[in-house]
């Protein structure tokens, strides 16, 4: 509860929408554009390098009036595995999400490979996903080449996608 | 969508054997009239005379017509066409598309949007998997079984395409691997991953001769210049890995040497005309095995 208290004097408080916490600072940016915030006209609040006991530092983001479907969610696995999205109706967290690894990506992820297909044509990109050790890593559906963690890039949505209230 | 031929793993082992058991049918009567209301495309956006040769060389003797092109230049790809325009209207005039692009994954996503079964020849770097079928038709055919072998692999296996689709393949069985390549063209630790998650035994080695005694199949691969960034580092090494017939002195009685050919100076021509030399036979095993793929698609048999 104190962690909650603190946040709250860090980043101001909303009324309905979602708080999506534990996020890793380096990926705040990407987390908005893969959920599409910067195109949305909802309220957005964000706070990054907070403290946190599970990351160290993490980043926070609360968007009034809007909520997530399970596949939102998912959509930012690969770049906050950690995530958590917190439902707020009247100031109270009356919901927690965790952020879950599908088995399959569609189009978020780039493929590593200069010569595959889908880095070429106007080809979706396609992955199963495999975690291993040292995070998540991507075999690509067209190429069969891995993508890991580190090598990772993400294709930058402008579409909106989040669902209004 | 119909049932295409992409990847080496789309296949379970009782359809490689299937497969493999059409190829001995065929080999029995290569003239056969099964296709001969039917037109197979083949469509080679990069030159490969060889696989084209061999897949037409198929079509024509189940009594099907070829239609196709041979590299891109006179068609409407230089005009800026998108691969999915050319498989859409290829798959409309065609039964069977056999596809032959320089890009990954390009015959996986050809096989998306087709209508027809898709016969992938090769995608860049990716996958073969007629050429793996064939190999595993020449080691059944001259082993008698694809079980319990010793495969000796030589030469690049860093970035050999056919070898490490046949590994996959042959690791549904029970084979014994010998990896013999200098440390720059060494089997890449993922494949040696997959062989030790499935039990199978596999052994490193720089040196070739002290192998050949106990190998069922030598399977010998060409290293290529343009693979090394140091040009002095190919000089030293072209050669470290050339097969002469002194060399297979003494060996089992069943030992064959496959090579996916084109060859270079890796197989010295005295091997040719020893009872071990097996890679032009393996060439010609390609068209029935080709025969039984196109079959197979099709569900004709």
């Amino acid at each position: 509860m104190n962690m909650d208290t603190d946040k709250k004097l860090k980043v101001s408080a909303i009324k309905d929408g979602t708080v999506i916490d534990r996020i890793p600072p380096q990926s705040l940016f990407k987390v908005i554009e893969i959920l599409g915030l910067d195109q949305t006209g909802h309220q957005i609040t964000f706070g990054t390098n907070l403290e946190s006991k599970h990351l160290g530092k993490k980043a926070i983001i609360k968007i009034a009036d809007s909520f997530f479907e399970d596949e939102d969610v998912n959509r930012i696995a690969l770049i906050a595995p950690d995530a958590k999205f917190n439902v707020i109706r009247n100031y109270e967290v009356v919901e927690k999400r965790q952020v879950e690894i599908p088995d399959q990506i569609r189009g978020i992820a780039r493929c590593v490979n200069p010569k595959c297909i889908t880095n070429h044509q106007n080809v979706e990109t396609r992955f199963t996903t495999k975690k291993e050790r040292g995070g998540i890593s991507l075999v690509c559906h067209y190429c069969e080449k891995l993508t890991n963690a580190k090598s990772l890039q993400i294709i930058t949505k402008s579409s909106a996608y989040t669902t209004d209230f | 969508m119909p049932k295409s031929l992409i990847s080496i793993h789309d296949l379970a082992k009782e359809e490689m054997l299937h497969i493999l058991d059409l190829a001995a049918q065929f080999e029995q009567n290569p003239a056969s009239s099964l296709l001969n209301d039917k037109v197979i495309a083949t469509i080679f956006f990069e030159p490969s005379t060889r696989t084209r040769l061999s897949f037409e060389t198929a079509a024509n003797r189940l009594g099907a017509r070829v239609i196709g092109f041979s590299e891109t230049g006179s068609t409407s790809v230089t005009k800026g066409e998108s691969l999915k325009d050319t498989i859409k209207m290829v798959s409309h005039y065609a039964d069977l598309i056999v596809i032959r692009h320089p890009l990954d994954g390009s015959a996986r996503y050809a096989s998306e949007v087709s209508s027809v079964p898709i016969v992938n020849a090769g995608d860049g770097t990716n996958q073969h998997p007629s050429q793996t079928l064939l190999d595993m038709y020449s080691i059944l055919k001259t082993q008698q079984s694809l079980d319990g072998l010793q495969l000796t692999m030589v030469g690049d296996l860093k970035y050999g395409r056919t070898v490490h689709s046949l590994l996959q393949a042959m690791a549904l069985f029970d084979t014994r691997f010998i990896f013999v390549a200098p440390p720059e063209l060494a089997m890449p630790s993922e494949y040696k991953q997959f062989l030790h998650h499935r039990n199978l035994i596999f052994k490193e080695s720089r040196d070739l001769l002290p192998h050949i005694p106990d190998t069922d199949i030598l399977y010998m691969t060409r290293v290529q210049a343009e693979r090394f960034q140091d040009p002095m580092e190919y000089e030293k090494v072209k050669n470290v890995y050339a097969l002469t017939a002194s060399m297979l002195q003494p060996c089992k009685p069943n030992l064959k040497i496959l090579h996916p050919l084109p060859r270079v100076n890796e197989i010295a021509t005295d091997v040719d005309d020893t009872p071990q030399a097996y890679y032009f036979e393996q060439a010609r095993n390609g068209v029935y095995t080709r025969m039984a793929i196109i079959a197979f698609l099709l569900g004709l048999k």
